[in-house]
């Protein structure tokens, strides 16, 4: 890890420089031509920029997937963990060390299959860190199998014949589940994406921020979706802006998407109710 | 509480406060019988003590979260059973490989499935050897009584913040809920055992670096390592790799690690075994018995002895075969269907007759069970 100028020193006239944020040792990276996770990176990395948080006070966590593996190119503390348990990790982590701001990176499989569990539990508990989900639809490390996010009838290597289960809607699932925070947006919109992401680490509680990603390589071929900006332009067609959301009424797509803020609550972060109410009781001589 | 007083107290809650004294400062568990108690407890003893505790929707969660405190930098612990232990595998394997200091407490029922939740078992010894997949270090400790609950609970926290890595706590569900008089002598700061924190330059720090000893230094977030920490095999520089003659050498390292400190992990008892015909191997509430069958064994004029890992994995072997070195026979008691005897047979010599007594009824084994099988061994 080389020294580079202290976050603080660097040019703040909006040049974000994204190699001030990777280790460069690392590249070149392994993601696909064309790869949505990669614009989600680079968009994480923006805000985190813009917002100045310290990279020695930043703690980035991720599951196993393509997702999971964007974050060791993360010049700051990163824990790569097991599958579909990165938020499970990430709450012992920012319980016991609640001076780090916690981001997880996680995929469709990693959040909402294996770790369905834990991600309506996150939402739930309201702690202070950012869950950032990279939706491609696929499972993309393991060569593209079907996932709680693949469209009706869209062909996986597990859906040879369409697949036939009805998708889940990440960010509908956070609200129900109770996330003080949720948001969606695009690798289309990288600057509204950035902004998003701003917001949902600068939020004191559980945000989620739901990225439409694309991959290009596995998913985009089996459906004949297009090159790299083709599937990125599609993005555009099943978007539909929350500031719209009462004006276009017919849907695109049988799942559209929208995009920007979605829910954002006001309710007690966990810790802060945890200390609050220890500190009250012991002094009252213990609990109950 | 004044804690140099004797009090009563049950094996579990032993455990609790013995983690309370190493400075556990994080708990996340899920509750399951003969283990609650034991988050009953930290659940009202950690906040006092600064720490944090918290219950998570499952025990895969609950070990995800044990490892991400510790990689914070906090002593960090979980405790369960044999069914909540099997879903916590996965991740002791990721402490194992993050090389993240972290104690588990299984309070062992009957198996298998939920088998008999509220009955006493040793049926998890095997589990803690070779419960999560691949090869790993593993560190297992096992007390036979309330008392060794609170210190062996200490020296599990020691060890695993020495040693950077997850440390099992084996109890049967008879320690755990038995209720004895003990003494909750504070540990000192040599028996809490300390991490090695890291502090030296950042430039080319390697977070996973080959020591003398075998344990890396622990980079501390926060202190601006800003190091890389994966479960997938990794060099020194803590980042992955495949290259056969690099895992070759980080593997051996990380399983090296446990034989480099033998001298601190390895911890038995032997009782008469000098001059033993036979000697009696056992752990837990099954060593209880063994020592009041070893008792009348002498009592009858036979030579009996008793050898008690203390530190069941890795096993005491050196131990063992000194304390077996006269015997004609070697029994072993365990409420399984026969696991510990395995390992005793492996070590055995081959003159030495190996007799297994086995109970997985939900009893536990009786004395006199024992007794017989040691009479029989010499007949
Ligand atoms: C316990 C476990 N089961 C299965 C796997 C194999 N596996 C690795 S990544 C993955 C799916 C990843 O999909 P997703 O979370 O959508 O990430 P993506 O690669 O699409 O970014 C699976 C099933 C694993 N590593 N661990
Ligand atoms: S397989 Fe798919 S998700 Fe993975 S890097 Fe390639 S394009 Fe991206
Ligand atoms: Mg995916």
């Amino acid at each position: 890890m080389n020294e580079r100028p202290a976050p603080e020193k660097l040019p703040r006239d909006g040049s974000f420089d994204i190699r001030d944020w990777l280790r460069l040792e690392l590249m070149p990276h392994f993601m696909c031509p064309g790869c949505g996770h990669g614009i989600a990176l680079r968009a994480l990395l923006w805000a985190l920029d813009e917002l100045r948080v310290n990279k020695d006070d930043l703690a980035v966590v991720s599951g196993i997937g393509c997702s999971g593996r964007t974050a060791a190119y993360i010049d700051a503390n990163t824990f790569h963990v097991t599958h579909g348990r990165p938020l499970a990790f990430a709450t012992g982590l920012k319980l016991a060390r609640p001076d780090l701001t916690v981001v997880v990176i996680s995929g469709d499989g990693d959040s909402l299959a294996i770790g369905g569990n834990h991600f309506l539990h996150a939402c739930r508990r309201n702690l202070d860190m950012t869950l950032i989900l990279l939706n491609n639809e696929i499972y993309g490390m393991t060569g593209g199998q079907v996932s709680p996010t693949t469209t009706a009838e869209r062909f996986t290597t597990t859906t040879p014949f369409g697949n036939n289960e009805p998708v889940f809607d990440a960010c509908e699932v956070a609200q129900a589940a109770g996330a003080t925070f949720v948001g969606r947006e695009a690798t289309l919109q990288t600057p509204n994406l950035k902004d998003l992401l701003k917001d949902a680490i600068a939020h004191h509680g559980f945000s989620v921020v739901e990225v439409i990603s694309d991959c290009t390589e596995i998913y985009g071929r089996k459906n004949d979706l297009g090159n790299s900006p083709e599937m990125i332009l599609a993005q555009k067609r099943e978007m539909r802006p929350e500031a719209y959301r009462n004006t276009v009424d017919t849907p695109f797509r049988p799942n559209p998407f929208n995009t920007g803020v979605l829910a954002r609550r006001d309710r007690p972060e966990y810790l802060d109710v945890y200390r609050a109410r220890t500190e009250a009781l012991r002094r009252q001589g213990g609990g109950k | 509480m004044n804690a140099q007083a004797p009090v009563n107290l049950q094996g579990n809650h032993a455990c609790a406060l013995g983690a309370i004294a190493a400075g556990c400062a994080f708990y996340a568990g899920y509750p399951i019988t003969p283990s609650s108690e034991i988050a009953e407890r930290m659940a009202r003893e950690l906040p006092k003590a600064g720490g944090v505790f918290i219950q998570m929707e499952d025990e895969i969660a609950s070990m995800a979260a044990v490892v991400g405190a510790s990689m914070g930098g906090a002593r960090a612990m979980t405790a369960t059973s044999g069914p909540g232990f099997s879903l916590k595998q996965e991740n002791i394997g990721l402490a194992a490989m993050m090389e993240a200091p972290c104690v588990i407490v299984n309070v062992m029922r009957g198996g298998p499935s939920t088998g008999m939740p509220t009955r006493p078992a040793q049926a998890d010894i095997m589990q803690a050897r070779w419960g999560s997949h691949g090869d790993r270090p593993v560190i297992a400790l096992c007390p036979a009584s309330v008392q060794e609950a609170y210190a062996e609970t200490i020296r599990a926290f020691a060890l695993a913040e020495r040693l950077r890595t997850p440390v099992v706590l084996l109890m049967d569900e008879v320690i755990g809920h038995m209720v004895e008089t003990v003494t909750l002598t504070p540990p000192t700061e040599e028996e809490k055992g300390a991490r090695k924190w890291a502090d030296e330059p950042k430039e080319g720090f390697l977070p996973y670096r080959i020591t003398e000893d075998g344990v890396p230094p622990f980079p501390r977030p926060g202190d601006g390592y800003r190091a890389h920490a994966t479960g997938l095999t990794h060099d020194e520089n803590g980042f992955p790799t495949q290259d056969p003659a690099r895992v070759a050498v980080v593997m051996r390292r990380l399983l090296g690690k446990i034989d480099k400190h033998r001298d601190i992990i390895d911890k038995w008892e032997c009782v008469d075994c000098e001059d033993a015909e036979v000697v009696v191997t056992a752990v837990g509430i099954s060593a209880r018995a063994a020592r009041a069958a070893v008792r009348a064994a002498r009592e009858k004029g036979v030579k009996a002895g008793l050898f008690r890992p203390v530190t069941l994995w890795p096993f005491p072997e050196e131990a063992f075969r000194a304390a077996t070195a006269q015997a004609r026979a070697i029994v072993v008691p365990e409420m399984n269907a026969g696991q510990m005897v395995l390992e005793v047979q492996r070590l055995a010599r081959d003159e030495q007759a190996v007799v297994p007594v086995n109970r997985f009824d939900g009893e536990p084994i009786a004395p006199r069970e024992i007794l017989a099988s040691i009479e029989e061994a010499l007949t």
